[in-house]
Formats: structure tokens, sequence, C-alpha cells
């Protein structure tokens, strides 16, 4: 592996890239990277620049050889007057394209494959009980596309047939809904909907790093985090329709109709604030299977467990349940052997998306950072970015929309000098409550707890441009 | 009967009927949906509280709900509840002076990695409740309520919280409870909960962190970095992002893009489940697909096999039982046959 890996010793980078060539310079640097082999982008981080010349100008040999076939390709390339990409015709600029409706539901583009979610080897011993990271090193923006949405579950997803499906309500004490109602899908999309943008992430999400690094990007160190449009029916109105005593409920219980039933308790309050909604719609489209097609449960700020898939029924009561999901699993074990139950919010957190954990910067010089922030209790009021490990801050811009619960981008220009750094970002939300550093987090949950690690994240960018997880206490 | 009992009777069924099934006719949203009928709500409303509320009346014995565990559970759970083959251990770490003390000693101890489920459950109405809801983990809500007492009657045996002549009942469910070993070991003082009404909840977070922007400390110290040897624990992460932009990933392995696509036969056994229990060359619930390789290669039993597969059976890689396996075509069981005689490649 070492071999495979350029060492922080590298010597300084030179500028320029490709000597002479200034009246091109900058522009022309991209088209040969795209054909470096992983051999010159190690060296690229060894700080040998001269081959990339030498690299252009077979790429554009190759080029011109696999498009211009018979034509002299030499008398193409010989004088490099230029990116051979501008001045050769491209296969598909010179070629009749694909029709319509070739792929009647789209997909993404061949060259995005890398872009996808995947499980983390070894954090569990059954696919149908794990989970799968959005590839949040990829993302732009603050929507995540369906197909890349995080997916947990506990005994496998299945693809339920929506005119098979029902969503009952009852109250554990008839009083609380005298009249327990059933409702098909075809009635709950009959009611008014509404659709909002929020956040979803699992209360393990990164997790596995409590007590030390122990995972390589930010796919698996934050990836159990999703963001989407979801258009339902505010869980508070159905239960208006129902007749529910909203006076004597203090909790609800919802139900998953997949083989795992899954329960959690939500509190009344939460209902009561209109933001719980009964969601069937997810990015435009209908949920996903994986998401909890034709039916799930929306809290937004809580963590994801409580968003029940396949949702099939939400009963009214007036205590908590204890539910599997919230007695022997996402309790939080505490430094004195207590288990913190019911822990719920994901508090205020942020992390740099890009350049992040596993990644290399190409070349010194201008860059944008970017990342995430959400939380929990509200919308992001600011956040803050350091490249020196939490001595300096500079504050980034927000991206709009700004929204509460909601994912939000937030970006900040950076001029890499080459020298080592360490990126962190710390967010702030709506009720002042700052992301704390992971010393001032393990003080006082100490390194056990698995879930709510909101601590801030550090990416440590060496010389060869190589950036690797560490933690800054 | 006469006929005009009967007349009433239908009637009265009838309206039982309609209150349930006839469409209110009242205008606005409220209208849309139905009553649901008392069967339904029996057959969904299954949820048990800490309180007890909901729990079915019923009993289950010790040595019932072994036998049961021995066919039903223990291929993923292990014999004692104790296996983290497939799942996290279910009993152990607990001792007598936490059932007399409620809270589990071993949590405190940062040297005790384990945590298994009776060193964390306070409520042993969580147990009923799951097992009834949700297992056995491939055919969940397939046991009597009766069998779900006997097999967590089983599980608190295991746990030393009951003798081996013990009965769970409805009613001695309750004494249990005050012997859970953890019983005393939650807390909800604290500031996660979205809603008022825990006791001891916090109003505050349980963090304060400041918005300082220059000179926040002296120097910026590195408690922790990636292992070497994690580095390539997830593949290489060149091919986990972007071919454009301003960064590339890590090579961190070797590529697989160019690599041949996995077998079909592979995808196949994946998809069916049986790499649940089974892998090429460890033993994980069922014998390895190089042990069973190297049993029978060669000896033209290729269609006793494909039997085997589909039935199940127990016995011949010792006592957990592999269940049938009733949504496997005859061509797809021939398939994994012949894959698995073949050494079962992955491409």
């Amino acid at each position: 592996m070492s071999k495979l890996r350029p060492t922080g010793e590298a010597t300084p980078r030179t500028d320029p890239l490709v000597p002479g060539a200034d009246a091109l310079s900058g522009r022309l640097r991209r088209a040969p990277e795209n054909f470096l082999t992983p051999d010159e982008i190690g060296q690229v981080g060894k700080g040998r620049r001269d081959f990339l010349r030498a690299s252009f100008l077979a790429a554009a040999g190759a080029t011109a050889a696999a498009t211009l076939g018979g034509r002299n390709a030499a008398a193409a390339t010989a004088d490099a007057a230029g990116d051979p990409d501008i001045l050769n015709p491209t296969p598909w600029g010179s070629s009749l394209g694909q029709p319509v409706a070739a792929n009647p539901y789209g997909l993404p583009s061949k060259h995005e494959r890398g872009l996808v979610r995947r499980q983390s080897p070894g954090l569990t011993q059954v696919a149908a009980a794990s989970v799968s990271f959005a590839p949040l090193q990829g993302l732009f923006g603050i929507i995540t596309p369906s197909g890349l949405h995080f997916e947990r579950h506990h005994q496998g997803w299945q693809d339920i047939d929506p005119t098979r499906h029902r969503l009952m309500i009852n109250g554990s004490r008839p009083e609380f809904v005298k009249t327990p109602r059933v409702y098909t899908m075809d009635d709950i999309m009959r009611l008014p909907p509404v659709s909002r943008m929020h956040f979803i992430e699992c209360g393990a999400n990164t997790g596995m790093e409590w007590g030390n690094v122990a995972v390589p990007t930010v796919q698996y160190t934050h990836g159990m985090l999703s963001c989407s449009e979801f258009t339902g029916v505010p869980l508070r109105t159905l239960l208006e329709y129902c007749g529910a005593d909203l006076k004597a409920a203090k909790f609800i219980l919802a139900e998953g109709g997949d083989g795992s039933s899954m329960t959690r308790t939500i509190p009344i309050e939460l209902v009561l604030s209109g933001e719980v909604m009964v969601a069937y719609g997810q990015n435009g489209e209908m949920l996903r299977p994986e998401n909890g097609y034709p039916l799930r449960l929306v809290v937004p700020g809580v963590q994801g467990v409580s968003w029940v898939k396949w949702l099939r029924r939400i009963e009214v009561g007036d205590r908590p349940y204890a539910a599997k999901d919230e007695a022997v699993h996402y309790i939080d074990l505490m430094p004195d052997g207590q288990h913190r139950q019911y822990t719920s919010i994901q508090e205020c957190k942020s992390v740099i998306t890009s350049p992040s954990g596993g990644q290399t910067l190409l070349d010194k010089g201008f860059f944008t950072i970017s990342g995430l922030a959400w939380s929990g209790r509200g919308a992001i009021k600011r956040v803050d970015v350091s490249v020196d490990g939490g001595i300096n801050w500079t504050q980034a811009t927000l991206q709009t929309p700004v929204l509460s619960k909601c994912l939000t981008r937030f970006t900040l220009p950076w001029n890499w000098d080459g020298r080592p750094a360490l990126l962190q970002s710390r967010a702030m939300d709506e009720t002042g409550f700052v992301q704390p550093a992971y010393g001032q987090l393990r003080a006082v949950r100490g390194t056990r707890s698995i879930y709510h690690n909101n601590a801030i994240q550090t990416w440590q960018v060496a010389e060869s441009g190589d950036v690797n997880n560490v933690q800054i206490l | 009967m006469s006929r005009s009992c009967k007349a009433a009777l239908l009637a009265s069924a009838f309206g039982a009927m309609l209150a349930w099934t006839a469409p209110v006719l009242a205008d606005g949203p409220s209208s849309v949906g139905r009553p649901a009928s008392p069967a339904e709500l029996k057959a969904w409303d299954i949820d048990v509280g800490p309180d007890f509320s909901g729990l079915p009346k019923g009993s289950g014995t010790v040595s019932r709900g072994m036998e049961i565990w021995e066919e039903k559970c223990a291929s993923c759970h292990g014999t004692f509840g104790e296996s983290n083959s497939v799942f996290n251990p279910l009993v152990g770490g607990t001792t007598a002076e936490d059932i007399k003390t409620g809270h589990v000693a071993a949590l405190k101890r940062t040297d005790f990695p384990a945590r298994t489920t009776f060193m964390k459950v306070a409520s042993v109405s969580t147990l009923y409740d799951y097992i009834r809801r949700a297992m056995p983990w491939n055919a969940p809500k397939s046991l009597s309520d009766d069998d779900v007492y006997a097999v967590l009657a089983y599980l608190l045996n295991l746990a030393e919280i009951v003798p081996d002549d013990f009965t769970l009942t409805d009613a001695t469910i309750r004494d249990v409870q005050q012997r859970m070993p953890n019983r005393n070991g939650m807390t909800t003082a604290h500031a996660l909960w979205p809603g008022l009404d825990f006791p001891g909840m916090a109003a505050k977070p349980d963090t304060a962190n400041a918005v300082c922007m220059t000179n926040c400390k002296p120097k910026a110290e590195l408690a922790s970095q990636l292992p070497e040897h994690a580095r390539g624990a997830h593949g290489n992460i060149a091919e986990q992002n972007r071919v454009i932009g301003p960064v590339r990933g890590q090579r961190t392995g070797p590529d697989t893009a160019a690599a041949e696509a996995p077998s079909p036969a592979l995808a196949l056994a994946e998809k069916s489940g049986c790499l649940s229990c089974h892998a090429v060359d460890t033993r994980i619930v069922g014998p390895s697909y190089s042990e069973i390789a190297a049993r029978y290669r060669g000896k033209n039993n290729a269609e006793a096999l494909v039997s085997k597969v589909k039935a199940g059976g127990e016995g011949s890689w010792g006592a957990v039982p592999m269940p049938p396996q009733d949504d496997l075509s005859i061509d797809d069981a021939k398939t994994l046959v012949a894959w698995i005689l073949s050494g079962a490649p992955q491409k």
C-alpha cells in the first residue's frame, strides 16, 4: 500500500505546471490530468510535474489516433498548438446521439459510476441489517438524489404493493381516538399535501469515530445523512381528522409495515408543531422502496430511526413505549454506565465535503472549500472554517436556501499554498448552539456513546495534496 | 331460530359492518378514510408497553422455549444466545449483583467492550414486544403468543434471571421486571428529547462551544489519525470519487472497474440470502462453500444436493439446521449447487 501512497515528505511543488505554455496555462492542465494513470497521480503528489507535458502530448496523440483514424494523427498534435479536445473532432461532437427514452427512467452518466452508496466493510455481519452510506464527497447543493439516499434497514427492505398498504390510527386507550381509522393510499393522497425540505441523519452517523479515527472518507464518517423534499400530510392534520384527543395525548407510537414492524416513540409536542409528516413523496416522485415506499414518517430534526418507513400505524398514547430501538439500541452509553434513553434530536453539526478524506488536491492554488451544515433545532445561523486546525477561523458563505432542519451548503474560497493544512468547519444554529470540538464532547460523553457524535471534523492536507481523516480535541 | 329473529340478527350484523365499511358522507377531509374494525385493531395493535399494557394473556416454560430456540433462533444467536457471528450477543456480561442493584456494573468498565442485550435493556416488555413483532428474523410474526413467552423464558434463563423450571406468564413477567439486571440503567436527564414529558430533562445541551475567531488556542495537536491498515479497508478510494473536479480519490487498492463482473451465481447466492449463513472460505452459521465442495466434489451427487438445498436439514454439518428454501426455484438451486461445487468463484 505504501507504494501507492504518496508520502507527506514530498519536495515542494514548482510552478508553472507546463513551463513556457503561459498563454494556455491553467486551462491546459485539466485535460491531461484526465488521462493520468494512478502512478502519475501519485507523482503529482511527490511534486513531479515535468511528465505532465509528455503525458499531455501522449494523450493528444492517443485521442487523435482514436478519433481521426487514418488521418495523420502526428500532424494534429506535433506542434501542441492547443488542447486536442478542442483542435480535434470529439466522438460526441461528430456523431449521432442516443434517441429519447433510451433510458425510460434516466440514469447518471457512466462516468459518475464511482459515486454510489456503499457499505463499510466489517460494520455489520448481515447486509439486511446494515447501512449504506451516501457519497457526500461528490454531491452538490443540499438535495440528495433519491438513488443515493443513505440506507438503514433493520430487517431488509420491502417493495410494498401500494394498493394493499394501509395506515391505521388508533389510541393506546379508546378515549384517545374514539373512532380508530384506516386510510388507503388513495385516501391519504386525496388530502391537502405539503412539501418541505428536511435532512435525515442516522443517530449513529459518525458513530465509528467516537474513540478515534476509524474510516477514511466523508462517505463513511458522515454518509448516514441525506436531504430531500418530502411531500405528504402533516400528522397533526390527520389526527385532527380522526378526532384524536390531542390534549390528553403525550406521545405517539409509529409502526412500520415490514417484517421488523419497527416502532418508535415521538413526543406529541413535535406532532402539534405541525412538522411531523406522513410522507409519500420524495424529490418529486414517490418514496423509493429503500426509503419506505409508499409511506413513511418524517420527523424533522430527529434521528432517522424515528422516521419509520413503510408506516402502517400511528398510536396515540400517554406513555413512552420503550421499543427495541429505544431500549436496546439507539441508547447512548455515558461514562457513568448509565444509558441516555430517548435521545432523538440531531444537534448542530457540519462537515467539509470537498476537499475531504481520501482525496488528493491536484495542484496548489485556488480551491473552494465546500461542506454541509445542519441542526435538529432549527436553521443554520453561521458556519466558520479553519485551515489551521481551529486556531483561526473565517466565516463561510451560506448558500441559499437556508431552511429549518434542512441541510445548508457553505463555501469558502481558499488558496492552498502547498503547505500542510488542517481543515475544519464549525456550525452554529439559530438557538446559538455551537458545534463542539471532540475534546468538549468527550469530556461529557466519553467515547462509548455510539450515537449523536456531532464533533468538529478535521481533514489534514499533506504537502503531497493527500487529504486524510484526523482528529483534534 | 325464528325468521324475524334471524332477520334482526342479520340487520344487526349488517349494522355492525356498516359502522366500519360504509362511506362517511360528511363533507371535508375528515370524511376521508374509514373507521377501523375491532378485528383490524386486534390484528395490528400489538405493541406492549413498559407498564405491560397490550400484553396478551399466555404462558411458556423455559424447557419449551429451549425447543423453539434450537429450532428457530440458535442458527443466528447461538445455542446460548452468546453468538456474535450474525448479530450482537444477547446474553452475557451481567452478574447476580447486577440483578440486585438493577445496574450492570460492567457498563462502567472501559476494558469491557461487549454490550449484550441483557446488559442494556431495562424493560422486559421490550423483549416480549420485539420477539413477537419481528422474530424469527426470516419469518417475523410466526410465533404464537405462548411461543413468545417460552422463548423469552428461555432467554431469561440463559441470562440467569429465572430458574430452569420457570414459567413465564402475563403475571410472572411483572416479577421478572424487578430482576432485570439493568432496570435502573436508563436516564432521560439530557436535552436530546424534543418533547416535555420526561423526568430530569435538561433544558440546555451538554456542550457549550463558542464562536472564537482568532488565536483560539496555542496550537493544533492531532489526537488521532487513520491507522495505516484502515487506509485500504474501504476499497479503492480513487474509484469512489469523480474523474473530474479539483480533487481525485487516493488510490488505496486495485482497480475493480476494469475487473470482470462478479459471477451471476454469486449474485444469485447473495439475492437468495445464502450468504447470511455461508461464506466461501469461512464458517459463519453453516459450512463454508469450500468445505462443501471438498466433501462432495466428484461424487456425482449434485441432484441430491439440490434437494438438500431446497428442503433444508440438519446433521450433515452439525446441529444447527438449515431452513428449507421454499422461494428458491429448482433451476436456481441447480445453478447454486454447480457453482458451489466448482469452488464458488467470485467472478
